[in-house]
């Protein structure tokens, strides 16, 4: 049965509190950056998109510059607090930290940045100066990490910016996206305030482009405009049985969680969780914490090929969801309009596809889940019908860029929007990419 | 099983590992206590006349994390009541007969103090006497400690006072605030005294506080220079124990080494260098005097492997190694290898080389990981980069000689070759 209020106040905040407790005192902080060896063209630097100064901000905690420390992770990435929760570090920074190669645990980077940055947002030390006004306005459709990290650079040179948020509150899917038991709703909204503490941005909230809004306004009131709209509608199964009650997107599932409060959100007994991104991963351990009795998450290819990182396939499973390979959603089969059981295909691996992974093939055997509620989490589709009405050049909905302009002038894109759905910090630096390139296209128009 | 026991100018102790005059030997409770833990000799705190100490005393360096890796003090001598010294100095030696027992003493600066305290001193039953002509701070205000010690012949005064009246061996304690120690030394040994043992401490100030920009240690919003000891100032000890080793008036003395000495490894350095026994404090003061375990498990199994039987087996068999700069090979070269098998790309090495030393590193890009190799034909092995890998053997130096043959740097010159040839 799908029902809210499984589980008593306690065992709500106990589930849901944070994964990745921050050091406890400056002294545990300082032993783990003094085992830092300060490399030189540091690994952990090249693999962070955003190329945050990773031995530099470390050193200044060592040396008790604090301040130091949180400028130098912020000029890089202004979402370093939030990225310090909720990054793949095992696959960025912290995975190719040369400790690696000692057989030694590598340094704990997120946990030092969370140290830094935390301390900055605590204090509210503001450490940009925004330039004087140029008197350039430039309007920002989105207010997630790319559209906010956009328009930090813009305010610091002095622009003016606008940003247009369809939602109620800012972050976007850092905010509505992602497990609480990584960043609460609480914290993004501290942090949004922390990049606004800067002047020179406002949000104007419930204002959706193409519904509130039109593109047409804002090439017209601004000198130009960025798009960091997302990504949002749940790839659908398209198999028999999608439209039964019981059946939910992940991510329409992790917005409640994270908007209406754990008690509100229903949750069946037995959870199966179609996908093995983060979001899956995400959708699933939730529904365990949220009490389901039983998650099982079904992938249709191997271990090997999984999208999502191993720290997180092991919250999964030390969450108790159980796990089975090599099977794809055939059909949900319901009873009074409700789901009943889960109808999986068994796969193996045949060629390789176009992403190098060698894709599933259908054995012609199946076999049956008992179920009562059914999470999709298999990937997101872009809003192509949106980006279409505007003719923006795009591939499936995922809009084209060239020198993070589209191909309609004074409009720039960045972020999932673009690149069909990464990490936050993939777009913090798409939106610092997109800003560079529009302070060049502001000049240039300037000078003509 | 080696031999690691002691006999210093006839006073024996079952190891070398004596803990210096300091806070560790001010009363009976913790000089049994070291016993106990296993140290072959003490050196009381220094007696003298009476004196007040401040509060506070010690400061510290600490250095990537590691507390104390130097550390200084603004304490006196004893500020306990002589008598009461003297009593406890009686009982201990009783208690452990076995134990070397030595009682530094610095007198107000006239024969008669020297004479008294003499007396007195023996006639606890210790064994030898440590004149302490190296306090840095406090009682050189009054005419002592290393106010005497950087005066050779003040020096040699109030040794040949000592000598006029002890009947136990006499140890001279010199100061390292001077050009030299070996001045001092030669003229504390032409007086008479049966050995030396050093370093004091050295003047310091180890820091200030940024807030209250007040130096280190706080005395009511004051400070002083303080004696530096600890790790830190092991490698200006041993420069100085080796002086007095070269020295063929000083060397003819057995020497007690003193500075910064924290395990056996520091120990037998010492006394490589010539010491005889070595003395030990901030270690001790840092980690109690259970320390003293290792030191002799360590050096037993390190005179084992090396076939050492006794101390005196390798006690000063470094000194000859060292010379003159104008005597070393020219003609030696040795040049760095980078194992990659072993490198972890941290890029130190390269980083090192290229702002700081001779640009002999080449780096090739990659992403996330560069590869470093060595440029053999600019390299001058330095050891920059080695020094500063993190990995143990990834980067070794692989001789290379110029030529086979011994060539000194007057040698080279007599011969007109060329300068500056990489």
């Amino acid at each position: 049965m799908i029902q809210p209020n499984r589980l008593t106040p306690d065992q709500y905040a106990e589930n849901f509190s944070d994964i990745h407790p921050p050091f406890e005192t400056t002294d545990a902080a300082l032993v783990e950056a003094n085992r830092c060896l300060f490399c030189y063209d540091a690994p952990c630097m090249k693999s962070c998109p955003t190329g945050i100064d990773v031995p530099k901000f470390i050193k200044q905690i060592a040396t008790e510059n604090i301040k130091g420390s949180a400028h130098t992770i912020f000029v890089s990435n202004i979402m370093g607090a939030g990225c310090s929760k909720v990054c793949p570090v095992e696959k960025l920074c912290e995975g190719a930290c040369v400790y690696n190669f000692m057989e030694e645990a590598p340094i704990s980077i997120a946990k030092l940045q969370r140290y830094s940055t935390e301390k900055a947002m605590a204090a509210n030390w503001q450490l940009f100066k925004r330039k004087e006004s140029t008197g350039k306005k430039i309007a920002i459709v989105g207010a997630g990490p790319a559209g906010l990290s956009c328009a930090h650079v813009l305010s610091r040179e002095g622009i003016d910016v606008t940003i247009f948020e369809k939602e109620a509150k800012g972050g976007g899917l850092m905010t509505y996206g992602i497990a609480a038991y990584k960043v609460t709703p609480e914290f993004c909204e501290d942090e949004v305030n922390y990049i606004l503490g800067i002047g020179g941005i406002e949000i104007k909230y419930n204002q959706e482009l193409g519904k509130d809004i039109s593109l047409a306004d804002l090439q017209k009131d601004f000198d130009a405009v960025y798009l960091g709209i997302g990504v949002g509608l749940a790839r659908q199964l398209e198999i028999p049985g999608e439209e039964l009650e019981g059946v939910e997107d992940a991510i329409k599932f992790i917005y409640d969680i994270r908007n209406k409060g754990f008690n509100l959100v229903a949750v069946g007994d037995h959870v199966a969780v179609i996908g093995m991104g983060m979001t899956a991963i995400d959708a699933a351990t939730q529904a365990k914490r949220l009490g389901a009795k039983k998650v099982t998450m079904v992938y249709r290819r191997t271990e090997n090929e999984k999208p999502c990182t191993q720290a997180e396939l092991d919250i999964a499973k030390l969450d108790g969801c159980e796990i089975i390979w090599l099977a794809a959603p055939k059909e949900i089969i319901g009873e009074n309009g409700k789901v009943k059981q889960l109808v999986c295909s068994k796969m193996k691996l045949g060629e390789e596809d176009a992403s190098g992974r060698r894709s599933p093939v259908d054995t012609g055997e199946a076999f049956i889940l008992d179920v009562d509620m059914v999470i999709k989490a298999a990937g997101q589709m872009p809003f192509e019908e949106l980006v279409k009405s505007y003719q923006i050049d795009n591939k499936n909905g995922k809009i084209k860029i060239e020198k993070e302009a589209t191909n309609i002038a004074g409009v720039f894109a960045g972020g999932d929007c673009v690149n069909g759905g990464k990490e936050v910090v993939d777009a913090v630096q798409a939106g610092k990419d997109g800003a560079a390139a529009m302070i060049r296209y502001l000049s240039r128009k300037g000078a003509k | 099983m080696a031999d690691i026991s002691s006999n210093f100018l006839g006073i024996k102790s079952p190891n070398p590992f004596w803990l210096a005059s300091a806070p560790p030997t001010d009363k009976k409770i913790n000089v049994l206590r070291a016993f106990e833990a296993g140290w072959g000799g003490v050196v009381w705190k220094t007696l003298g006349s009476q004196v007040k100490n401040v509060s506070s005393r010690y400061s510290a360096v600490s250095f990537g994390g590691k507390k104390m890796m130097g550390f200084n003090n603004i304490e006196l001598i004893s500020d306990r009541p002589l008598d009461l010294n003297l009593k406890e100095i009686a009982e201990c030696v009783k208690l452990f007969p076995d134990r070397a027992r030595r009682v530094p003493l610095m007198a107000d600066n006239d024969k008669k103090s020297w004479h008294d305290l003499i007396k007195k001193v023996e006639d606890t039953g210790a064994h030898g006497l440590e004149l302490n002509f190296g306090c840095p701070h406090g009682m050189t205000e009054r005419g002592m400690g290393a106010a005497v010690g950087q005066d050779p012949e003040i020096a040699r005064m109030v040794v040949e006072w000592v000598m006029e009246t002890a009947t136990i061996p006499v140890i001279t304690k010199l100061t390292p605030n001077v050009h030299s120690v070996v001045p001092t030394g030669r003229a504390v040994v032409e007086a008479g005294t049966q050995a030396l043992s050093l370093i004091n401490t050295i003047q310091s100030i180890t820091g200030i506080n940024l807030d209250t920009l007040v130096p280190n240690p706080y005395v009511a919003g004051k400070s002083v220079f303080g004696g530096y000891c600890g790790p830190a100032v092991k490698p200006i000890a041993l420069k100085m124990l080796t002086t007095i080793a070269q020295d063929a008036t000083t060397s003819k003395v057995p020497v007690s080494g003193i500075g910064g000495v924290s395990t056996w490894k520091d120990a037998v350095e010492f006394m490589l260098l010539g010491a005889s026994n070595v003395q030990v404090c901030t270690a001790a003061m840092n980690h109690g005097f259970r320390i003293v375990e290792d030191m002799c498990e360590g050096m037993n199994n390190w005179m084992d492997e090396k076939g050492f039987k006794t101390l005196n087996d390798f006690i000063g068999k470094s000194v000859e190694k060292i010379t003159h700069w104008e005597d070393l090979d020219i003609n030696y070269h040795h040049i760095a290898n980078i194992n990659q098998d072993k490198c972890i790309h941290c890029g130190l090495c390269y980083i090192a080389c290229e702002d700081a030393s001779h640009q002999s590193i080449n780096l090739a890009y990659g992403k996330p990981y560069n590869t470093y190799t060595i440029k053999e034909e600019e390299c001058v092995g330095c050891n920059l980069c080695q020094l500063v890998c993190p990995v143990n053997e990834c980067i070794t130096m692989e001789e290379h000689r110029v030529a086979p043959e011994y060539l000194n740097w007057i040698g080279f010159q007599k011969k007109g070759l060329p300068l500056n040839d990489h």
